[in-house]
């Protein structure tokens, strides 16, 4: 995106009638680790790869819950993040409270997504950096929505967003026909594997219980999320995918009957 | 005057039933029926021929009765209540909730005005899911002790009409429970009750948990928990035969006493307690498998 003349305030509309300010907070949500969410008919799942500034750092936590029936992943700035936290918190709490009955999911992201509004038509604020896949589970069944910085709101069957999101959208693109039958366990399983084509590109990180977090919420069950060492029995899909396409691809070479490969092809 | 006594009018007649009397105006709810008289008038505004019109005036209480009682063992607490909502000589409903199931360790009980009592529950329990999103961890038994005080003890100059027990395992493991007043006044100890029964009841939990009273020189055995429901359903049906706000025996003349057994704290109550409102916890680095084996609740009739 270039530098123009009419992407200094929030206020300012380009003469495409676009508000680049606007866009560049939705930048900031690219700029953040990777987060896959999907649901079922039943559960919603969401897997989030854990940044770390250094090897002396924490992983810094990307999944909180709201309430026992919703739950968020964010990609971007997490401090922004923690003020839409403490926000729907309250919200949900308010609910309870005057209705005595978990608050819709609906209406939850509709908040955020109209106080995010709010911060792209004032001239003293700035949007919010972060994106957040909201995830719950209410009296309609399971959800999945995604907000933007921009006031926008969208719900999904599913999504990823953050940085290399596209090769785990066109994984999920691949597979969400079949979500909405799947267990608890499959659903996994795909977000494990959609998390995955994040940073399969990338050499040097793989999926490891410090980097990786996994957390779920659906029928009969309240918001619960696995990290570190509990993300280990999850992660072993990606060693029984390894095996399946090694054993793929010894059955086609038997095929063809063309010689094994070489040590030094890949 | 009309000889056939109904439900929340007052008879000053008849002798005046016995009724918490904490202070000089709640003193009064019990002999006006349940309504609280502040101004001197009747509880409704009725023409009387003998008296002239009387004046409607705010009347913000009510006397809903019931009897709470919590008694606290080596590693285990035992909070009961009784279910008798009542209003004067009537029961408007017979089978009311008067427990609060805070978390794993601590249940809270209130008698007293029902309303108060479900809003106190629902101040309280907001309070405990955002103390516990906020610091990752449940609330202890001390720390929700002294937020029950604090919450009481805001309504100084309107308060809520309830009589709390709170009970539970403290950080240790080591059973205790509260009483308070209306305004917050607590102590924490290992054997109390309140509301309309305590006076009937209180004597007997001192006598036979903390031997008080007792001239033959021998000392109490620490009761285990199956001898402490027996010795706290035994109070409750001895209760509900002398007072008319607390009932010990349901229809069939059996104690309907439902268990609920949460870690090491016990909760008896004669009402199913309604588990949409015991909230789940944060469990944290749990696989599904895992948190599934870890049974945290059995429930049995006895």
């Amino acid at each position: 995106m270039f530098r123009n003349q009419y992407d200094t305030d929030i206020t300012t509309y380009s003469p495409q009638g676009r508000v680049h300010q606007i866009e560049y907070a939705m930048e900031a949500v690219k700029q953040g680790s990777a987060v896959v969410g999907l649901r079922s008919a039943t559960h919603v799942v969401l897997a989030t790869l854990k940044r770390s500034s250094s090897e002396l750092a924490s992983n810094q936590r990307k999944l909180f819950e709201i309430d026992s029936h919703v739950g968020i992943a964010i990609a971007g700035l997490t401090a922004d993040a923690r003020v839409l936290t403490r926000f729907m918190r309250a919200e949900c709490h308010n609910h309870q409270y005057v209705y005595e009955t978990p608050m819709p999911l609906s209406r939850l992201v509709l908040a955020v997504a109209d106080k995010s509004q709010v911060a792209t038509q004032r001239a003293s604020k700035r949007p919010f950096g972060v994106g957040l896949l909201v995830a719950g589970y209410d009296t309609t069944g399971a959800h999945l929505y995604q907000t933007c910085p921009s006031g926008n709101y969208f719900e999904y069957e599913a999504f990823a967003i953050g940085a290399r999101s596209q090769s785990a959208k066109t994984y999920l693109e691949k597979h969400f026909e079949s979500f909405a039958a799947l267990s608890l366990e499959e659903l996994c399983r795909h977000a494990i594997l959609a998390l995955q084509e994040t940073v399969a590109s990338s050499k040097d990180t793989e999926l490891t219980t410090r980097n990786t977090a996994l957390a779920f919420v659906g029928r009969d069950t309240p918001w619960t999320m696995v990290e570190d060492d509990s993300v280990e029995e999850y992660l072993l899909v990606l060693d029984a995918e390894d095996e399946l396409e090694e054993g793929d691809a010894d059955a086609a070479r038997q095929q063809t009957q063309q010689p094994p490969a070489a040590m030094d092809e890949s | 005057m009309d000889p056939l006594l109904r439900p929340g009018h007052n008879a000053p007649h008849l002798p005046a039933a016995m009724g918490p009397g904490y202070a000089d105006v709640f003193d009064r709810l019990s002999r006006q029926g349940g309504r609280v008289e502040t101004t001197g008038t009747n509880a409704l505004p009725t023409f009387d021929a003998h008296a002239g019109a009387k004046q409607a005036s705010f009347q913000p209480y009510q006397n809903n009765g019931g009897s709470v009682v919590a008694v606290a063992g080596k590693d285990f607490c035992v909070v009961a209540s009784d279910t008798r909502f009542g209003l004067g000589f009537a029961v408007p409903t017979r089978m009311i909730s008067r427990n609060l199931v805070l978390n794993d360790k601590v249940v809270l009980a209130t008698a007293g005005m029902q309303a108060d009592t479900c809003t106190l529950h629902k101040v309280l329990r907001i309070r405990l899911d955002m103390y516990r999103q906020n610091h990752g961890k449940d609330m202890s038994l001390g720390a929700v002790s002294q937020l029950l005080s604090n919450t009481l003890y805001y309504k100084r100059f309107f308060p809520y009409y309830t009589f709390n027990v709170l009970g539970g395992v403290d950080e240790n493991g080591e059973g205790f429970c509260y009483g308070y007043d209306a305004i917050g006044s607590h102590e924490k100890v290992k054997v109390v009750c309140t509301g309309s029964s305590q006076s009937l009841i209180q004597p007997v939990l001192d006598n036979q948990v903390d031997g008080k009273q007792m001239y033959d020189g021998q000392p109490v055995a620490e009761l285990s928990l199956e001898q402490t429901v027996e010795l706290v359903k035994d109070c409750f049906s001895s209760a509900g035969e002398r007072d008319i706000y607390t009932v010990g025996l349901d229809g069939r003349g059996q104690p309907p006493l439902y268990v609920k057994i949460l870690k090491l704290a016990f909760v008896l109550t004669s009402h199913p307690l309604r588990s949409k409102y015991t909230r789940s916890h944060f469990i944290q680095g749990q696989s599904p498998a895992v948190r599934d084996s870890q049974t945290t609740t059995d429930t049995y009739f006895t």
